[in-house]
């Protein structure tokens, strides 16, 4: 499919050990700026297939601002830009496979023929031994309704993998652990 | 679908799914892909908004010498002087402008400024080995930095991994996110790599490698090198019934 394209597309690569030198950022992990009123602390661990912390990880996030619209020109609605809003986050894990990213709840974001999506949030998982990223959505768990409705968390009809996209509160804001194998294996999408 | 700023509704058309170009997550040849792998089978996730827009950076994130791996010291590296520049594109052939490029690499003897990495090949005291550019408007990049040396790891037995470049981007959407590694032509060491390998068609090997490039080559002082990435190309819009069925 891709080949009958002009140009076809460059393979995915794993980000290998020694991503630490090059990825991280000083700012990374704040989507929102740092002291934003309303900002919370999502953080999580990354798990291997043996219960083992990944600490050669990485975790991005991109979401909708708290009005569900995106600073993008692909928003129908038009691109808003929110001071102190950069809506993406990155994070290396550490020694025991923790990131932490700070951000805002977004807000619902329209999906397809006229349903709504509760808020979300896009997550990508690399590691070392991962030949091309995963991906992943933090869902919010005071949303009860919103993620009844939600056609992305309907499409997964076990209710305990279901139960693995919805984060847990924490004291500073959510915990959302990712286990790429196991009785709790995340919930991944292909995108 | 979604609704446009005069209330109508309009298909926001998704991405590609290139997925036969790319490795699968579980590839015994790499052996620590074993632990790290999906079992269960992948959601479908239909392009939505979130999947349809990205983030923009770029704007501040670089510094003068982000792009020259070659200045980043007091003195200079050892080492091949090169220049490794290219297009980002998507698969319908059209140019991505202003997206951020991020590489990272080992030194010219294969040795990465990393804590990990402890085999007896010394550390450049010059030599970061960490850049960063933002495409222009026709989609151009351009590094300059040294040629990265071959280093051994420990996946299968005498393991090396031929010489590379680290690659990050971000296009335009979530969708295109990408990293992946750059390769140069006729390396020795492809035929017992198991990233290499774990790409199951040739041609789209071949499409992580390099091409030297002498007319870019710059008399009495470097090598050039012209790698070309191309990201995931727009579907054609969809119809309201494919939407709903993805
Ligand atoms: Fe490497």
């Amino acid at each position: 499919m891709a080949d009958t394209r002009p140009s076809p597309t460059t393979p995915s690569q794993t980000v290998g050990p020694y991503l630490h030198i090059g990825l991280p950022w000083p700012d990374g992990p704040f989507a929102v700026a740092e002291g934003t009123p309303e900002g919370f602390w999502i953080c999580g661990t990354l798990y291997d297939g043996a219960g083992q912390p990944i600490a050669d990880g990485l975790v991005e996030t991109w979401q909708a601002d708290p009005d569900g619209r995106f600073d993008h020109p692909d928003d129908p609605r038009g691109a808003v830009p929110r001071p102190g809003f950069r809506g993406f986050g990155r994070c290396e894990t550490d020694e025991r496979g923790e990131y932490r990213i700070f951000t805002v709840k977004p807000g619902p974001v329209p999906g397809a023929g006229g349903t709504v999506q509760a808020p979300h949030i896009d997550v990508s998982v690399f590691a070392r031994g991962m030949l091309h990223r995963t991906v992943t959505r933090v869902y919010f768990p005071e949303e009860t309704e919103a993620n009844a409705a939600d056609p992305v968390l309907n499409g997964v009809a076990d209710d305990r993998a279901r139960s693995t996209l919805v984060a847990a509160p924490a004291e500073d804001g959510y915990r959302f652990d990712v286990r790429l194998q196991g009785e709790d294996e995340t919930v991944f999408f292909d995108v | 679908m979604t609704t446009d700023s005069a209330g109508r509704e309009r298909p926001v058309p998704g991405y590609l799914r290139d997925h036969d170009v790319h490795p699968p997550l579980d590839y015994p040849g790499y052996r620590s892909t074993a632990l790290r792998h999906p079992k269960r089978p992948l959601q479908l996730l239909p392009h939505l908004l979130t999947e349809v827009t990205g983030p923009l950076l770029g704007e501040g994130r670089i510094g003068e010498l982000d792009h020259d791996l070659t200045r980043q010291h007091a003195g200079e590296p050892q080492g091949q002087r090169i220049i490794v520049h290219g297009q980002v594109r998507d698969s319908d052939g059209r140019p991505i402008p202003h997206t951020l490029v991020e590489i990272w690499q080992a030194n010219a003897g294969g040795r990465y400024r990393h804590t990990g990495d402890n085999w007896p090949c010394p550390l450049d005291p010059n030599f970061t080995g960490v850049g960063r550019a933002l495409t222009d408007a026709e989609g151009r990049y351009r590094f300059v930095t040294v040629q990265p040396g071959a280093y051994p790891w420990k996946n299968h037995d005498n393991a090396w991994r031929p010489a590379h470049i680290h690659f990050s981007l971000f296009g335009r959407a979530f969708t295109q996110r990408l990293v992946t590694q750059m390769y140069f032509p006729g390396d020795p060491l492809f035929f017992q790599d198991p990233m290499w390998n774990s790409i199951p068609d040739d041609k789209a090997r071949e499409r992580l490698v390099c091409r030297f490039d002498y007319e870019n080559t710059e008399p009495e002082w470097a090598l050039a090198y012209e790698w070309d990435i191309v990201l995931r190309g727009r579907e054609a819009t969809p119809f309201e019934s494919e939407v709903d069925d993805d």
